[in-house]
């Protein structure tokens, strides 16, 4: 028996990779691209690795590891990114969850709330904060408030890689098939819906992680000795190994944007999370 | 996402006991819910679920904006006042905003055209397919890669004793001696386009994704030129999300605060370099106020560049998608 | 109006031949489909003769001279895509007006011509409209008006109707058709539709793999299809593996029960035959109780029936093997599945291929 239908066409598809050669335009582009932004790392790793007129090693970083006032910021701005990432899961999940589910309505003044960090700069948003920590001046006294701080700074890609991870995965009908077989609210976000946006909770965890450790305006002007800060009283001081540092600090970037992109990747072509920080 | 219908009915169907009817409104209440005036235990606590973090929200961004607003427009005993706000009209403060703006103009025009291109390259350049990947993720670091440490490697790379400043001198160009410096307006604005460049690639690359190889095609078998189809089509079309771009880029050059500190050690006369010395009292002001009105006139501009952005963002989705 | 010549037209892509040697020519005023599975090589072929792609070889004639040199701006072809081609910043109006404007007309002209065309395919009332705000059957209309507006020595069609309703794509069809044959204009259609191909073409030229497996006419394609997959693409068809027994007669299987077919079939007497029997072709009659197998007639058993409106498809399971047939659907009503039927077919309907 041979009965065939004919087949559906797929989607329209987009530009052709055709099997031309790229034009000039398009390679002299990418390379300006590359070197612009290869250059300054190759002389800030050049310059790291100096340890005489032309002798290279890895004396700066040697001392700079030696440092210890490097681990105790690095560590105290690696305590603050996890308890920013923390805090921001536990108070951003189980909203956006609920808005979601329950709230559709809410959505547009939650995408405007989102957006709003970006409107305060970190600069305004410390004066605003001033202002507050005068009349309530105990708050300043815990280095935690930073974390609290933080996560405001990173409060758009929190939410808006929730709001894709939750968008992606249809949160009420998953909601209601759980509930269908009996289980009660908290264990469906713990063990239905959870497990399916743990894609979006660790890239908003990565970008957290990239925001934080390179976080210096609110820590330098609370201050707070956190990274940033170290980095930038090093750079006062000391030019090789804050050259150093430099480089530390671009490949902990690097590292967490590496994450990001993996993630991203394993998900295929999934809606990818905005993916830029602001700790100019 | 569709209205979520099922909700709302499941809501008003439950049954409404008077008391409870009778609670006040909440405040925060929009559009859509504020026509049902009575609401149940259900609703009260479904709208509970939200105020952990409205509540956050409010009191770690939205108090302190409040606050600083008000003092702006307050005398120390508590009368209105306009003075904080003239006060940024003149003298150094003037300058600060000028210097600020040119800078965000430069890097944020400079640093977008120079994205638009290196996206267009990426996206239509008929390259292998590996750079789009690369170029994103390079994007993600690069865009991140700010602040102090940035200002470091544009020091090792264009300070006096940079990398690429002792190469230029070995050719004879000697950038130093010709009024460059790291914390000029060009070496800022250099500096700056190290995020800014990434940012406008990550932010103009879907749209110029969205630019549909059939519109050229059609352009073209209707007799047009290659610069015919990019005046009539490819900019029109292009332009909302290209405006929509380079304001993005205005304000975040405009918030720039450890960058610029950074390069200069504070010697930069920038608006969020003023806000930091005011906050931490290095300099000697007679007007404490002089803070929060400085921060208010940064949060409008950088407001009415997200809102601009936002607005031109909506126009460019109609033809865009 | 023009003719259209494709010579061994070959084009490769990398390792992938995406065209093998397509000959194909289009009379003045006809309208050609190319037809065939997603991925044969129709959009290539459209492409190379809008200039959007060049030939690894072959020759391109309009009218008897070789275009392939002229770019495509020039070549004075109307396209119309499979869908979002139109300028999403002109309005309807401004749409069909480009080619005229590029071709520097003068702006009342091109005004007249826009609402003509419009009119012509029935737009005259969303003249001012952004293509947002069109449904996508009048997206792809002012799609239409604005490759017919140039004059085109020749309409290209890339599965335009596609991306459409089925109901707005029949509509749309018969729509294309007629103004195609009101304006003369000889056109190229693609389409994976076979349906489609059957309703709108003079002829159609079925291709798989970048080859061309068959020209003809829409009935002549339906009845007489050269290649099995001619034969599969095109319509539902039974086939079996056979044995030609005499000029009328073949067997189908290890079946003993011979089908008279109509002589003139070209396979020769003993040889292996591909059996070929469209669904109408084959009748059913009920048996009931355990009668006999009329003469002329093999056994079979009605497994499900699929109502179409008119015709019944019905799947059996036979002497043969499992085979469909189109029955009226008031005849169907009588023959439930489970039903013992006589299966007869039609000489008239049955195709041979010599394997
Ligand atoms: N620009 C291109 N680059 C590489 N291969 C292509 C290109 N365009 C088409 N092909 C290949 O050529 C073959 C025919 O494609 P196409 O003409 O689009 O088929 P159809 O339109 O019949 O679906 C396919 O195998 C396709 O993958
Ligand atoms: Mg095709």
């Amino acid at each position: 028996m041979a009965s065939v239908a004919a087949p559906a066409e797929k989607k329209a598809r987009r530009a052709p990779r055709e099997h031309r050669r790229p034009s000039f335009w398009t390679i002299f582009w990418l390379i300006m691209a590359a070197l612009y932004f290869l250059i300054p790392l190759y002389s800030t790793l050049q310059f790291s690795l100096e340890t005489g007129q032309h002798s290279y090693g890895f004396k700066w970083y040697g001392q700079t590891f030696a440092d210890p006032m490097f681990r105790t910021s690095f560590l105290f701005s690696l305590r603050l990114a996890v308890e920013t990432v923390i805090i921001g899961l536990v108070l951003m999940v189980p909203t956006v969850y609920w808005v979601h589910l329950r709230l559709p309505q809410l959505r547009p003044l939650m995408d405007v709330v989102s957006i709003l960090p970006f409107v305060v700069p970190p600069v305004a948003l410390v004066v605003g904060l001033s202002g507050v920590f005068n009349v309530l001046p105990w708050m300043l006294s815990n280095s935690q408030i930073l974390a609290f701080i933080y996560v405001i700074l990173a409060l758009p890609f929190t939410y808006r890689s929730l709001d894709a991870g939750m968008r992606a995965i249809n949160v009420k009908t998953l909601t209601e098939a759980a509930q269908s077989v009996g289980a009660p609210g908290w264990k469906t976000l713990l063990f239905v819906i959870l497990p399916n946006i743990r894609t979006a909770m660790l890239s908003g965890a990565f970008l957290t992680l990239a925001i934080v450790m390179g976080e210096y305006t609110i820590s330098s002007l609370l201050l707070f000795n956190t990274f940033a800060v170290y980095m930038y009283y090093i750079g006062n001081t000391e030019a090789q190994p804050a050259a150093a540092l430099a480089i530390i600090s671009f490949t902990l970037t690097w590292g967490a944007m590496m994450g990001l992109f993996l993630l991203s990747r394993r998900r295929g072509r999934g809606s990818s999370p905005g993916v830029t920080a602001v700790s100019r | 996402m569709p209205e979520d219908r099922d909700t709302v009915s499941s809501v008003s169907l439950e049954t409404v006991s008077p008391l409870e009817a009778r609670a006040p409104a909440l405040p925060d209440e929009p559009s859509g819910r504020s026509r049902r005036p009575r609401m149940s235990r259900r609703g009260v606590l479904t709208w509970a679920g939200v105020v952990p973090f409205l509540a956050y929200a409010a009191f770690f961004l939205l108090i302190p904006v409040v606050v600083l607003v008000f003092k702006t427009f307050t005398t120390a005993n508590g009368g209105f006042t306009l003075e904080n706000v003239r006060a940024l009209a003149s003298g150094q403060y003037r300058a600060s905003f000028i210097a600020s703006i040119q800078v965000s103009i430069i890097s944020a025009i400079g640093g977008g055209l120079f994205g638009l291109f290196v996206a267009y390259a990426a996206v239509r350049g008929r390259g292998p397919r590996f750079i789009q990947p690369l170029l994103t993720t390079f994007c993600g670091v690069a865009s991140n890669f700010a602040g102090i440490p940035l200002a470091f490697a544009f020091i090792a790379t264009l300070g006096a004793n940079g990398v690429v400043t002792v190469l230029l001198a070995d050719v004879g160009l000697h950038i130093y001696s010709h009024g460059f410096t790291i914390f000029s307006l060009a070496g800022l604005s250099l500096t700056y386009i190290y995020f800014q460049l990434p940012l406008m690639i990550l932010v103009i690359a879907p749209s110029l994704e969205g630019l549909r190889v059939e519109w050229r095609e059609a352009a073209e078998n209707l007799g047009a030129t290659q610069s015919q189809y990019w005046w009539r089509i490819g900019l029109p079309v292009l332009l909302p999300s290209l405006a929509g771009a380079m304001v993005l880029l205005f304000g975040n050059a405009f918030s720039a605060y450890a960058t610029p500190y950074a390069l200069s050690g504070g010697g930069i006369n920038l608006v969020p370099i003023q806000i930091g010395q005011v906050l931490s009292g290095d300099v000697v002001i007679t007007n404490p106020r002089l803070g929060d009105s400085l921060a208010f006139g940064m949060i409008c501009i950088v407001g009415v560049t997200v809102l601009a952005y936002a607005l031109l963002q909506r126009r460019a989705a109609r033809w865009l998608r | 109006m023009a003719r259209l010549d494709l010579h061994g037209i070959h084009k490769e892509f990398g390792e992938v031949t995406a065209l093998a040697e397509l000959s194909l020519e289009v009379e003045s005023g006809e309208l050609v489909s190319l037809l065939g599975p997603s991925g044969c090589g129709k959009t290539t072929a459209l492409r190379i003769v809008a200039g959007f792609e060049q030939p690894t070889r072959g020759e391109l004639l309009v009218d008897g001279s070789d275009v392939i040199p002229v770019p495509a701006s020039k070549r004075n072809m109307g396209m119309v895509f499979q869908a979002y081609s139109l300028f999403p910043n002109m309005t309807a109006r401004q749409n069909v007006e480009f080619g005229l404007r590029m071709r520097k007309v003068a702006r009342d002209k091109c005004r007249a011509r826009a609402a003509e065309l419009l009119e012509l395919v029935g737009l005259a009332a969303r003249v001012d409209n952004y293509p947002h705000e069109l449904s996508g059957g009048q997206q792809q209309r002012v799609a239409l008006a604005r490759a017919l507006a140039i004059e085109p020595a020749i309409l290209l069609l890339d599965e335009p109707l596609s991306a459409l309703d089925a109901k707005v794509r029949v509509d749309l069809r018969q729509q294309i058709r007629h103004v195609q044959q009101r304006l003369g204009i000889t056109t190229l259609y693609v389409t994976h539709d076979q349906e489609e191909a059957l309703s709108i073409s003079d002829r159609i030229a079925v291709m798989s793999d970048g080859n061309l497996e068959q020209v003809g006419a829409p009935a002549e394609i339906y009845r007489s299809p050269h290649t099995e997959f001619v034969a599969n693409f095109v319509g539902l068809m039974n086939g079996f593996d056979g044995r030609v027994q005499a000029a009328d007669m073949v067997t189908i299987g290890s079946s003993e029960r011979p089908i008279g077919v109509h002589e003139g079939h070209g396979c020769t007497a003993g040889g292996r035959v591909l059996v070929l029997i469209r669904p109408e072709s084959v009748q059913l009659e009920e048996l009931v109780d355990g009668a006999a197998v009329p003469d002329g007639a093999f056994e079979g058993k009605v497994l499900m029936h699929t109502f179409l409106g008119s015709v019944t498809r019905m799947n059996l399971s036979s002497d043969v093997g499992d085979l469909v047939a189109d029955v009226p659907s008031l005849r169907a009503l009588t023959m439930p599945p489970d039903t013992r039927v006589g299966v007869r077919v039609d000489p008239a309907g049955v195709k041979l291929l010599a394997r």
